[in-house]
């Protein structure tokens, strides 16, 4: 674990999941799509949640969305994410059309709107653990 | 005989309980809340009993008359078997006893099981009583802990939200959609208060304007810190029982007309919209049971966590169009002397919110005025009442519709 890491709510794989964490350890954002009907779905399930089949293949997200909500944390939840408070707590709807929950990063709070066009990037905070971030996109 | 699956097939339609056959058929006949506020003399536990024997007071029964009992659990004394123990701890015995899962909508939900259970004949008189004491009553690790258990462990969680912070993306996003002001989100904070100031029994009873609201601390934008419910140790409970008997007590009953749930995700980053909510389906449910509409409401008691959340279950439940709830509020609708006086009580927040227990005292404050027994508070001529409740992050949602009459 990296010191600047320490102390924060680590997710814990399951078997159902750990292909989308090995995704962000070699920075790819991945999503589950049903091999039967085809349905793109996050997070990760065992079963398709459209028509219950239980065959779902990864695929590497293109990584572009768009801000469909957020909001700035003043008071951290807890000291371990102290230092990066002010932070932005955010729902991005892929460009895939899931939506996921993440924080912006490398962006002034006060710039953020609902349709900012963001990126995936990625940040490490173990040798098992690497988290999706998103940040506005380049041709903002 | 062999079960097989056309041997289901040919039941009649008879043979379930329809559930508009709920309507009119169970009353409550009692009702009470506790002292709430900080009460570090109290147990949680101490808060639930004396929550019970203040609604059996009220009812004029005596414990052993209970048959059926539902609590729901605490915080901070919490039990594997939460109403198991808190019928050994008052020595009933109960041959229907149930813990609501959690807070918000499953309250109601519990509620509309327990009528079930009385028009089906599982018992007659249901005690359903609950308490907590987060503001006392929590260590520092249970109060951790109940941070850090909201949201979606691996998908939610790492990201640091805070509990403000979920309710403040549905805000935002209504905002966006609607054009929704601070200042229309700060009308509601300060309608409660307003009610509260008229509530000897409210924890915060000092009077509130809009700049007061924004000039409070941003908790997470755009929520201030007016903005968010109070945190509050406290307790309440109903009586329910059927029609045929609610007749001999000594308070006039309060029937059940109307109830719905509905249930749209467990984790706001799953939510199929954040600005309408699945009071869409349990509204809907509790109307076309009483056979009443939003016009027909004559005070509402609508779940108030965090203010925008009020905006989304007015809009919701039919009491103004999609996206007007802010003026609706803004305009002094949801006044006393408004079309639609709402949280006459003060609601989560300025009355108290302790947490799990917390839709009770909309239940409670409905009955009251219902009585015509709430004092300075009293809506003139409330003849029918609509209480909402929701928890998780907009996710389970539940409606009652309680009424004087029967046949209206
Ligand atoms: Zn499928």
């Amino acid at each position: 674990m990296t010191e600047a890491h320490a102390g924060k709510r680590f997710p814990r794989p399951t078997a159902v999941t750990a292909g989308y964490w090995e995704g962000c350890h070699k920075h790819r954002l991945l999503i589950q799509r049903c091999t039967q009907c085809e349905h793109l779905q996050f997070y990760p399930r065992s079963i398709c949640s459209s028509c219950m089949g239980r065959e779902l293949g990864w695929v590497h997200a293109s990584g572009q969305g768009q801000v469909s909500s957020y909001t700035v944390i003043r008071h951290p939840v807890s000291k371990a994410y102290a230092d990066e408070t002010p932070y932005v707590l955010a729902l991005i709807r892929l460009a895939e059309g899931p939506t996921m929950m993440s924080v912006l990063c490398n962006c002034e709070p006060e710039s953020i709107r609902v349709g900012l066009a963001v990126e995936v990037v990625f940040e490490r905070w173990s040798d098992e653990i690497t988290i999706a971030k998103f940040q506005p996109s380049k041709g903002n | 005989m062999q079960r097989t699956k056309s041997s289901f097939r040919v039941l009649p339609r008879s043979a379930f309980i329809e559930m508009d056959t709920l309507r009119g058929k169970v009353a409550i006949v009692g009702a009470a809340d506790t002292e709430v506020g900080k009460l570090p003399q109290f147990s949680a536990t101490g808060l639930c009993v004396d929550a019970a024997r203040r609604a059996l007071k009220d009812a004029g029964i005596q414990k052993d008359q209970v048959d059926g009992l539902v609590t729901c659990n605490s915080f901070a004394e919490p039990y594997m078997y939460h109403a198991e123990m808190i019928a050994e701890y008052l020595q009933i015995f109960p041959r229907y006893c149930v813990t609501a899962a959690a807070g918000g909508g499953t309250t109601f939900s519990s509620i509309q099981n327990a009528v079930a259970a009385i028009v089906s004949g599982l018992c007659d008189t249901v005690l359903v009583t609950m308490a907590d004491s987060l503001r006392t009553g929590l260590s520092r690790e249970q109060a951790m802990l109940i941070q850090a258990s909201t949201g979606h462990p691996e998908f939610e969680i790492p990201y640091g939200p805070t509990v403000p912070a979920f309710y403040a993306l549905i805000a935002r996003a209504h905002m966006e959609e609607y054009g929704t002001s601070p200042e229309q989100l700060a009308a509601v904070a300060v309608n409660a208060r307003l009610h509260a100031a008229r509530n000897p029994n409210a924890q915060m009873r000092e009077p509130i304007t809009i700049e007061d609201v924004l000039n409070s601390r941003m908790i997470a934008d755009p929520l201030h810190l007016l903005d968010c419910s109070l945190v509050s140790d406290g307790g309440a409970a109903v009586i329910l029982t059927s029609a045929e008997r609610a007749m001999d007590f000594p308070h006039a009953p309060v029937y059940l007309l109307g109830s719905g749930e509905g249930h749209g995700h467990e984790h706001i980053s799953q939510a199929r919209s954040l600005t309408t909510s699945a009071a869409l389906e349990s509204g809907a449910a509790a109307y076309k049971m009483a056979g009443l509409g939003p016009g027909d409401i004559d005070v509402a008691q609508i779940y108030d966590c965090f203010t925008p959340v009020v905006l989304i279950e007015l809009e919701d439940l039919g009491f103004c169009k999609k996206g007007e709830a802010g003026a609706f509020v803004a305009d002094g609708h949801t006044a006393l002397e408004g079309t639609l006086p709402m949280n006459t009580n003060g609601g989560l927040l300025s009355y108290c919110h302790p947490g799990n227990p917390g839709s009770m005292y909309a239940l409670t404050e409905a009955v009251f005025q219902l009585r015509n027994a709430a004092g300075e508070r009293q809506v003139r001529n409330a003849e029918t009442a609509l209480v909402h409740g929701q928890g998780g992050i907009m996710s389970s949602h539940a409606t009652l519709i309680l009424g004087k009459e029967t046949n209206r």
